[in-house]
């Protein structure tokens, strides 16, 4: 499903979670789904908690593990909060699984779509904007590799 | 048995309190971190800016005069609030912050020797800890901290006994902000005048809760905020003996500061304000002095009766939430709960209480220390002012309760 690795691919997945999350009325809703989402994504290996995974600037903890190249990127992360691990899901299915110079022409209009825009605020220091400057400075590194 | 003490007739002199969030009725639990102001410290800001702006003890024309009584009237009314024996000994500051940092270069720093210690406590803010970190790396003295119980109580005679000849000062909070502990701060006194150690006591989170008075702890500094005691951000104080505050250098130079200068030596004026350089925050120390008046008709007694009363139902109330941790027992504590869902972040939980309409912090709370003796990265917490009532803490329950299910 996401072995498209081009912006097309990725814009694709940010028209498919903004659809998502139209159906649902109250924050609860959208609260639900977006933990849920969290919980369902892969195991994250507890030996990857280690200090060099962790993205700075969260007030939760946040591992990051990137792997592949620039023409394929895949990102693993995991979060100890319920909210950030869903945002993290969000975030995956747009930028995992892109080529890098795909990862750097997406901007994540997603989560101003689906009212969860207060998460990407720099003071909220949550981990999502510094999550996407984490992927993005790989991308951006494997390219000029 | 219930007080007469009706939190609904203070609460309409609170402008912010009217209002929503998330289309919920606020309910602002978050008093620890800044209290909420009354439409009098508002105003007294207000008023200042509209009618009388002018700086400080440097103008004799009217305005000059105005601003000048308005804002040394502050500094009497929070030397009387705390019972400062003298005005003189009430050095103004930004907040508890500056005023630690000012004890710690100008007190401390000269004094230090290598192998010296400053003893605090385990439940330091971290405004308490680093300040004393600074100074002792400059100096080769380092900082100790006395151990607590699981209640979240300070071990006094583990306290008594790292009193050493090699301490020098004594840190200690009045109030803890993360558990709410009530330190019994006039016996640490006594244990420290016996050595004669210096203490000093961090009373940010004391101020806005109980009858402080200075004299009667015995302590030798006392640090204060003015934006927890319904005050303006930006103000609170340093009350210290007379003989420290002689003996201090001043920690920052420049005007207002001096009685004369030239460049073969300058005089430095009499304390306080060898120690406040620069203007002041004049609007905010007139705000505070608003607050102080305010505060004192409510009644500071009444007030500490009220959150008593309202703790206990708390506290109480918060049992019933299934998985709930409470961290912090102390036998006395302030309106203060530091709490935990299992298996829940404390962020997960203050994210999701907003949209039900309540504050609540959530976070270390410039803690680490005591976020290691209690073995997580993060709590939430719940504190509370006179002006919250009972059925703000059934909101905030039934909240919690609707948050543990979407998460847990």
């Amino acid at each position: 499903m996401s072995q498209e690795t081009t912006a097309a691919a990725a814009a694709a997945a940010q028209d498919t979670i903004v659809d998502e999350f139209a159906f649902f009325g109250d924050w609860t809703e959208r609260y639900q789904y977006l933990i849920d989402l969290g919980r369902k994504l892969p195991p994250f290996p507890e030996e990857w908690k280690t200090e060099a995974h962790k993205v700075h600037g969260c007030q939760s903890q946040v591992w990051l593990v990137p792997s592949g190249s620039a023409e394929r990127l895949e990102f693993a992360a995991s979060s100890d909060s319920s909210i950030v691990t869903g945002l993290i899901a969000l975030l995956l299915r747009v930028y995992s699984g892109r080529s890098a110079a795909a990862i750097l022409a997406t901007e994540p209009r997603f989560v101003d779509a689906i009212g969860l825009a207060k998460h990407l605020s720099p003071t909220r220091s949550n981990g999502l904007a510094a999550m996407l400057k984490t992927i993005q400075q790989y991308a951006r590194s494997v390219s000029a590799g | 048995m219930s007080s007469a003490f009706d939190p609904q007739r203070w609460r309409a002199d609170f402008p912010v309190l009217r209002r929503s969030v998330h289309g919920k009725p606020l309910v602002y639990f978050d008093n620890a971190n800044t209290a909420q102001k009354p439409q009098a410290v508002v105003d007294a800001v207000d008023g200042y800016y509209r009618e009388y702006t002018a700086n400080v003890a440097r103008a004799v024309h009217s305005l000059g005069e105005q601003a000048t009584a308005a804002y040394e009237g502050a500094r009497d009314k929070l030397a009387r609030f705390l019972n400062v024996p003298s005005r003189d000994q009430l050095v103004l500051t930004s907040g508890t912050t500056q005023a630690i940092n000012l004890v710690a270069y100008s007190y401390a720093l000269p004094r230090l020797q290598p192998g010296d210690e400053i003893l605090v406590t385990q439940m330091e803010h971290h405004a308490n800890i680093v300040p004393w970190q600074l100074v002792a790396a400059r100096s080769g003295a380092s900082v100790k901290a006395a151990p607590i119980s699981a209640d979240g109580e300070l071990l006094l005679d583990r306290f008594e006994a790292m009193l050493t000849p090699k301490v020098k000062l004594a840190a200690v909070a009045h109030v803890s902000n993360v558990i709410g502990t009530v330190n019994p701060v006039a016996e640490i006194a006594r244990l420290c005048r016996a050595r004669g150690i210096p203490l000093l006591v961090d009373g940010s989170q004391a101020c806005p809760h109980q009858r402080v008075d200075v004299q009667a702890l015995g302590c030798d500094f006392y640090a204060m905020t003015g934006h927890k005691l319904f005050g303006p951000t930006g103000t609170g104080a340093l009350w210290a003996k007379r003989e420290h505050l002689d003996a201090m250098p001043p920690f920052f130079g420049g005007g207002e500061m001096i009685r004369t200068v030239s460049f073969d030596g300058t005089v430095f004026a009499d304390p306080p304000h060898k120690f406040e350089a620069g203007t002041p925050n004049i609007a905010g120390f007139i705000g505070l002095g608003a607050a102080i008046d305010y505060v004192e008709n409510v009644g500071i007694a009444a007030i500490q009766a009220y959150e008593a009363e309202l703790l206990a139902y708390a506290t109480e109330a918060l049992q019933s939430v299934p998985g709930l941790r409470l961290f912090g027992r102390a036998r006395q504590r302030a309106a203060v709960m530091s709490f935990l869902i299992e298996g829940v972040h404390a962020h997960d939980v203050a994210t999701l209480l907003d949209h039900e309409g309540v504050a609540v912090r959530s976070g270390h709370h410039c803690a680490h220390p005591l976020m290691q003796f209690f073995g997580v990265p993060a709590t939430a917490r719940a504190s509370l002012a006179f002006y919250n009532t009972r059925e703000e803490v059934d909101a905030f329950v039934r909240a919690l309760d609707k948050v543990r299910r979407l998460l847990a």
